[in-house]
């Protein structure tokens, strides 16, 4: 299999306080890779190095054939980035969302208007082009984010907390997709506080004190700790962390 | 039950103290706010000057009698000129402006002193490049200021008739320093930004944070809120009147020439307007970057622009005139203006510190009925 | 505690809420559960007095909250959903500013939120914006708490918090609920409800229900079978390719399905046809394994299965559509 990322001890260091402490992990091409971990674990430090936005203190990671040390901007060009917190201007509308991203990513001009036209059917939103995304239910909202963010067909999209907040029927269409965009052969590294949308993924390893203190497919995890879900993993591992401030 | 009046008092304290706080951890803004006043008066102390020293000119006397030397040696003489250039004949001069060697040049009439004695009507042209209208009008104005004093002086001599082109401007700035212009302008301007804008952009980012939500949900008197906030702003800006003060006197010798007394008190009463003026404000907006661009563009572009701080209101056309009453820096410059340049006394003030006063009293009324204890 | 009768309110051309009425008792802790935008913040400001309805009366603690609004905000604890604390004060400044703003000390109500505060005492100097998630909550927390209120008003305290935090504040709640405070909690994690004592899902301002989490769970009225197998993502579409399926969700590491025309209605009213019944699932079951079997789908497992208060959210949110 190919592999689509490749971390080897990646540190992260603020002063003495190492953030992300020796991480080392793989992920394949086309899988769903959980990323999860208690609040100040050292998540979000670490997304922000694989995609390119921080450099690490030490170690090194190889995003979609990049290494993120050295060629941060080819990996920016590479991997698509949602979160939940920014995902699209509220003041624009949904066609002109599509078209700056589209712009930002070097989509080519001939394309656009194509694929623009299959992302607005798919999500049955061909009657909301012109409408605000403010005015868009928040459901609809998080959908439209994922397709804009895998609209220039990246090789990886990085999904921090996708659908916190979100409806229980609009979460689990939201993960439809992005099975559909794994059967087109995107890789899909995702964040999430709902252990119920863990055993989607295809591996989840959960962060400790800056440490990846467990990973594997669900099924193992669940296994190895003798645990009926993944809430019961997490909260094994995460129960006995030392670190509970950022 | 506890007593109403010390718990009020601890609640305000701790206001206050919080405030104080606030303004304490932000290195950055507390900086700039003690700076800028500094700054500003350095800059327009320094940089954007008006006033003019050595500029180069040249003279173009065809009559060269006593008279006219003793003129040109007086501008000579003086620091806003050196003579760089004596021209042969009329051509010359609109090489000179060409060539933008000189920024002015003296022309004398032919036989100059002999038409000053007999017909009292001799001629000097004063012909200065416009290209930067301001500069030019400054150099004409002090040459012009010179001639008249060298007039004044030989008319004591030799009791010579003429008529004496009076400077009103040199009255009470006998050096024509730009500084007795600017200081009163930048004193109103900065307790405005710093009362005005910091009052209401604190307020606006309680609204944001979702602070002021807990705070409306608690038994705290929306009045008191209110009141707090303004305090540490009180502060500062009286903090800022007293460097301005300095500066001015130490370092652009701006002197107060009238009570100091009176100039503090005018100042109380501007500082009040604009803490109220800030409160109003905050009652309209619910995010900093509006609170900002309100006292910024709102308040900021009429002070600069229709205060009488930068162009005469006497020159404006009558609209901006009848506008230029609303803005209380106008009524602050003029008062600061006499206290401070002219020496004048409380009476001189008694318009301005009537009008500043109804505009607290106002905006203080404004801002606690428009204060909403609700969310929307 | 709290009342609401019909309250309604209409922001420009939104529906916030429409008709909303239910009841706290005392001592409750009441979840009100639903996903973002459904017109929980609305509710909680309502009752909190920021903000006022266009119809309808509500009541906290006896007291109206148009006319009495004064009374109301001096006994009531209220924590926002945004991180309301100053982020540039430290945890001590931060719990003391809040003690004076409702007349009391930090030593007076020591012993309520000793539990809650024991736990951040270690960080009192530290800058509140320098905290964790989970910290930062308990701080909010026990400065909605200082002045002792009645009632507790927490608007998605758990939103964003890791499950670890979550936890642990829920069980915070509960030794709150011991002292006699009551709680109206507002939750977009559905599993959060069986925390609560009783619970009113909520959905575009409308209430789908209210009662107790297991009492909404037994009215769930169509037999609920859980299907799992090696291939997840192909057998949901194949799930759904069934005509006797009626609906089909993943949840979790199974999908959950329901069938067309099958009320589990029968199973309590007509206690003859109760074998018959049972007979039916095992048939129906076994039927659907072969089938899905036949499309290759290997390890199949199929069950039938007690519906969680995430089920009877999706069911009954298909009647508000």
């Amino acid at each position: 299999m190919e592999k689509v990322i490749v971390v080897e001890n990646l540190t992260k260091a603020f002063g003495r306080f190492k953030a992300v402490d020796q991480i080392s992990f793989e992920v394949e091409k086309g899988e769903i890779f959980g990323f999860l971990g208690a609040n100040g674990a050292g998540k979000t430090t670490a997304m922000r190095m694989l995609c390119g936005l921080s450099i690490p203190t030490s170690g090194k990671a190889i995003v979609a054939g990049y290494d993120i040390r050295t060629q941060p901007e080819m990996i920016k060009k590479n991997i698509g980035y949602m979160s939940q917190k920014f995902a699209l201007y509220e003041d624009l509308t949904v066609a002109e969302n599509i078209r700056f991203y589209a712009g930002i990513y070097h989509v080519p001009e001939k394309e656009i208007a194509p694929r623009t036209q299959k992302l607005l059917e798919r999500l049955g939103l061909e009657h909301e082009k012109d409408s605000l995304v403010k005015a868009l239910p928040l459901g609809w909202k998080q959908k439209l984010a994922f397709s804009v963010a895998v609209f220039h067909h990246p090789g990886i999209v990085f999904l921090d907390e996708p659908t916190g907040g979100v409806d229980p029927v609009t979460r689990r269409q939201f993960w439809e997709m992005i099975y559909e965009a794994t059967d087109s052969g995107i890789t899909v590294f995702v964040t999430t506080h709902y252990m119920d949308e863990a055993e989607y993924c295809d591996r989840v390893s959960i962060m400790v004190d800056g440490k990846i203190a467990a990973l594997d497919t669900p099924a193992n995890l669940k296994k190895e700790f003798d645990a009926n879900n993944m809430d019961e993993v997490f909260y094994r591992l995460a129960r006995n962390a030392s670190r509970k401030a950022d | 039950m506890h007593p109403e009046k010390p718990i009020e008092m601890k609640q305000f304290i701790s206001f206050v103290r919080k405030e104080f706080h606030h303004i304490f951890r932000d290195r950055t803004t507390m900086a700039i706010l003690l700076i800028l006043p500094v700054l500003m008066l350095l800059l327009f102390g320094y940089a954007i000057n008006t006033e003019v020293k050595n500029s180069k000119i040249a003279v173009y006397d065809p009559s060269n009698d006593t008279y006219t030397r003793a003129i040109i040696e007086k501008m000579q003489a003086s620091e806003y000129f050196s003579v760089v250039k004596m021209l042969k004949n009329e051509q010359e001069m609109s090489e000179q402006f060409k060539s933008g060697e000189v920024k002015m040049v003296i022309a004398f009439s032919e036989n100059f002193h002999e038409n000053l004695l007999h017909t009292g009507d001799a001629q000097i042209a004063l012909i200065a490049d416009a290209t930067d209208p301001n500069s030019a009008k400054s150099v004409v104005n002090y040459a012009t200021a010179i001639i008249a004093g060298y007039q004044l002086e030989s008319q004591q001599l030799q009791q010579i008739p003429f008529q004496i082109d009076t400077q009103i401007k040199l009255l009470y700035n006998p050096q024509m320093k730009g500084a007795y212009n600017f200081v009163p302008g930048v004193m109103g301007m900065i307790l405005m930004l710093i009362c005005a804008m910091m009052t209401s952009i604190s307020i606006a980012r309680e609204k944001e944070m979702g602070t002021m939500e807990v705070l409306l949900v608690s038994p705290v008197k929306p009045a008191m809120l209110i009141i707090a906030k303004t305090i540490p702003y009180f502060f500062i800006s009286l903090i800022n009147l007293t460097t301005i003060l300095l500066i001015s006197v130490f370092i652009l010798g701006v002197p107060v020439a009238g009570s100091l007394f009176w100039l503090l008190a005018l100042s109380l009463v501007y500082i009040f307007v604009n803490l109220s003026l800030g409160l109003v404000i905050s009652s309209v907006v619910n995010n900093q970057q509006t609170a900002l661009l309100i006292s910024g563009m709102v308040l900021m572009l009429p002070v600069i622009m229709l205060s009488g701080m930068m162009f005469p209101i006497e020159n404006m056309p009558v609209f901006f005139q009848w506008i230029s009453q609303l803005i209380p820096a106008k009524w602050y410059i003029i008062g600061v203006k006499q206290i401070m340049i002219k020496g004048l006394g409380f009476s001189a003030i008694m318009p301005q510190l009537a009008v500043l006063s109804g505009m607290a009293v106002l905006l203080i009324a404004i801002s606690i009925k428009k204060f909403k204890y609700r969310l929307e | 505690m709290i009342s609401c009768n019909n309250i309604s309110k209409k922001y420009k051309k939104v529906q916030a809420l429409s008709d909303i009425s239910f009841e706290v008792k005392p001592g409750e802790i009441f979840g009100l559960i639903g996903p973002d935008g459904a017109g929980k913040t609305t509710l909680f400001r309502i009752l909190t007095t920021l903000i006022l309805a266009d119809e309808g009366v509500a009541a906290v603690n006896g007291l109206d909250v148009v006319k009495d609004y004064k009374l109301i905000r001096e006994r009531v604890g209220y924590m926002p959903g945004r991180f309301s604390l100053y982020q540039d004060l430290s945890v001590e400044e931060n719990l003391n500013f809040f003690a004076t703003v409702f007349n009391t000390t930090v030593e007076e109500n020591y012993a309520l939120v000793r539990d809650i505060y024991q736990q951040i005492e270690p960080f009192k100097t530290r800058k509140a914006g320098k905290l964790s998630g989970g910290m930062k909550q308990k701080l909010a927390l026990s400065c909605a708490l200082i002045h002792k209120p009645t009632v507790l008003f927490l608007d998605e305290p758990t939103t964003g918090v890791d499950p670890v935090s979550r936890k642990e504040f829920w069980g915070m709640l509960k030794k709150l609920q011991q002292q006699g405070i009551t709680i109206l909690v507002s939750t977009p994690y559905m599993d959060e409800a069986s925390l609560c004592d009783r619970i009113a899902l909520i959905q575009k301002g409308r209430l789908l229900t209210i009662d107790s989490p297991g009492k909404i769970a037994d009215s769930f009225k169509k037999t609920l079978l859980s299907v799992s197998s090696e291939n997840m993502s192909m057998l949901l579409t194949d799930l759904r390719a069934i005509p006797e399926v009626e609906s089909c969700y993943a949840f979790g590491d199974s999908h959950h399905i329901t069938l067309k025309n099958r009320t589990s209605e029968y199973k309590q009213e007509h206690s003859d046809s109760r074998r018959k019944m049972a007979d039916d699932i095992t048939v129906i079951i076994n039927n659907l394994k072969v089938n899905l079997e036949a499309k290759n789908h290997i390890n199949v497992i199929i069950k039938e299965i007690k519906p969680g208060i995430e089920d009877c959210f999706m069911e009954l949110s298909k009647n508000n559509m």
